[in-house]
């Protein structure tokens, strides 16, 4: 099964991480990445620019509504994904559980839709 | 030889709940399973009477059900997606209608348990899972011992199977690294239908027992199930929970009078606790405590244990209890605990020392719409003599209760103090 690991942190909580966390967490990610490469189980992955940078689009009535943004208002921002292929949800909580981001936001494990 | 309705009878009872695991874990569909155990269930119903019950009842059921699956699939217009799981049903290892009688069938319901009690679903739909699954209560028995309508749990149940599906459940054993923590889910689930048939006597009182029965059977079978699989380690927390199970579960019939009101514990007949099941839950705790590993529940057991163990009320061993609930709120630091630990300190030391842990700001404020502490706080101060200032923290208690028998009992202490 596919599922979609999406990593949600709150920028403040990056406030007062020295510049070495930061660095050692960086590293953290180098290392993430290939490992879910190895075993054959990542689909995709990327890191997303922080909210500053987005432009949410909504289009009624024929009509484009560009905004500056993200689409909603909250602490928490998606910050990045990986796109894996598991065996079922517990293996997926298993990756999950090693994105470094984990331990100061959240990641949420959504299964992919399966069209026949 | 035909079976008599009771062998039947028995036989399915102990039978259903392995069946159904095995099923599950075969097709990898809750539905699915459930629906062929139940005409396999209608086929034994209508030839063990005068058939006979088959050697191996289990083995029997499995192969009648893998057969009405088979039947169903083949049937079924999503034929196609389901060919693994087709060709896996046409290999049917009990097939062999000679071989199916000696062939010891799998307990799968280790993988059940984990499957119905995974933290990816919402408690409420854990513990109906669980009851349906693993209990064998069916739908409109957990909605009546839970105060919801049928169709409600029904969609509870029905979300809960869709989500498993979706989200891709799976039925498995976690990985050992992972099993001490989801056991823990596992017993909070078991904890919380035991207390939902203990505590709570609004409702259906019947029903109400089972639950705590339901409770008691499935810790009892988990416990097997975790020891027959030694590569899992020992887990002595699910011991403790047996243990304290069947340490609360000796009280009942001494818990309540005969109109239903409630009796404290200081003030029940003591030769009415079961004392075969205290026997069981004081050796199973020395098992637990033995593998030195302590954690929440074989602390609440050893708790337990030393009511069970006073042979009167004043014998009991108030400074080792208020000892316990220290080593307690190191592991689990909740209000409640505190509360219980204010109430063996006030046991030990005296009514007034009890106030002082109560009267604690940060505990007040945490417990304020809580009716079981206006209820201490109230006890306390009718020992220490101060009868108006109880009179009146009854009545904020009385004010909080929403449960009939703790209302009576509220109501009597006021009148005591008034």
């Amino acid at each position: 099964m596919q599922y979609m690991l999406l990593i949600y942190v709150d920028p403040q909580t990056y406030a007062g991480v020295t510049e070495e966390q930061l660095q050692t967490e960086m590293a953290e990610y180098y290392a993430f990445g290939p490992s879910l490469r190895e075993r054959g189980i990542e689909v995709s992955g990327e890191g997303l620019q922080g909210i500053e940078t987005a432009t949410t689009l909504r289009v009624r009535d024929g009509q484009a509504l560009i905004t500056d943004g993200p689409f909603a208002e909250t602490k928490e921002h998606l910050g990045g994904f990986y796109l894996i292929d598991v065996a079922n949800l517990d293996e997926a909580i298993e990756v999950a559980r090693r994105i470094p981001d984990v331990r100061r936001g959240s990641v949420e494990i959504r299964p992919v839709m399966v069209y026949n | 030889m035909p079976a008599t309705s009771d062998a039947i009878e028995r036989a399915l009872r102990e039978d259903t709940g392995r069946v159904l695991a095995i099923l599950i874990a075969a097709f990898g569909d809750i539905d699915l399973a459930e629906d062929a155990l139940q005409e396999a269930l209608l086929v034994a119903v209508e030839r063990w009477p005068a058939g006979g019950l088959p050697d191996n009842p289990a083995a029997w059921l499995v192969t009648v059900a893998r057969r009405k699956a088979f039947d169903r699939l083949r049937r079924d217009r999503t034929l196609a997606e389901k060919m693994p799981l087709l060709a896996d049903l046409a290999t049917d290892p009990f097939d062999d209608p000679a071989a199916m009688d000696d062939t010891p069938i799998p307990d799968e319901r280790l993988k059940l348990v984990f499957t119905c009690c995974h933290p990816a679903l919402a408690l409420e739909a854990r513990v109906a899972l669980t009851l349906r699954l693993l209990g064998g209560l069916d739908t409109a028995e957990i909605a009546r011992a839970f105060l919801v309508a049928t169709p409600a749990m029904n969609q509870r149940l029905t979300r809960a199977k869709a989500k498993i599906r979706a989200a891709g459940i799976p039925y498995e054993v976690p990985p050992l690294t992972a099993v001490p923590e989801r056991l823990d889910g596992v017993l909070h689930v078991l904890y919380l239908i035991f207390n939902e048939g203990y505590a709570a006597t609004s409702g259906d009182a019947h029903i109400r027992a089972d639950l705590c029965a339901e409770a008691l059977r499935l810790a009892a079978t988990l416990v097997d199930l975790l020891d027959a699989r030694p590569e899992l380690g020992p887990q002595p927390e699910a011991m403790g929970l047996l243990a304290l199970l069947r340490l609360h579960d000796s009280r009942r019939a001494a818990r309540l009078d005969a109109a239903g009101d409630i009796i404290l514990l200081e003030d029940q007949d003591r030769r009415l606790w079961n004392r075969a099941a205290i026997d069981a839950g004081l050796s199973l705790l020395d098992r637990a405590l033995a593998l030195r590993r302590p954690g929440p529940y074989q602390i609440q057991a050893a708790i337990a244990a030393l009511h069970a163990r006073a042979a009167t009320a004043a014998d009991t061993d108030w400074q080792q209890i208020a000892a316990l609930y220290d080593a307690l709120r190191r592991v689990a630091p909740t209000p409640v605990v505190e509360l219980n630990r204010a109430v063996a300190v006030g046991m030990a030391r005296g009514p007034l020392a009890g106030l002082a842990q109560l009267q604690r700001p940060e505990l007040a404020a945490a417990l304020d719409g809580y009716h079981w502490y206006h209820a201490a706080v109230a006890d306390f101060l009718r020992r220490a003599g101060y009868r108006p200032e109880a009179r009146a923290a009854y009545v904020r208690a009385l004010s909080l209760c929403d449960n009939r028998a703790e209302q009576i009992f509220l109501a009597r202490r006021i009148a005591e103090t008034s």
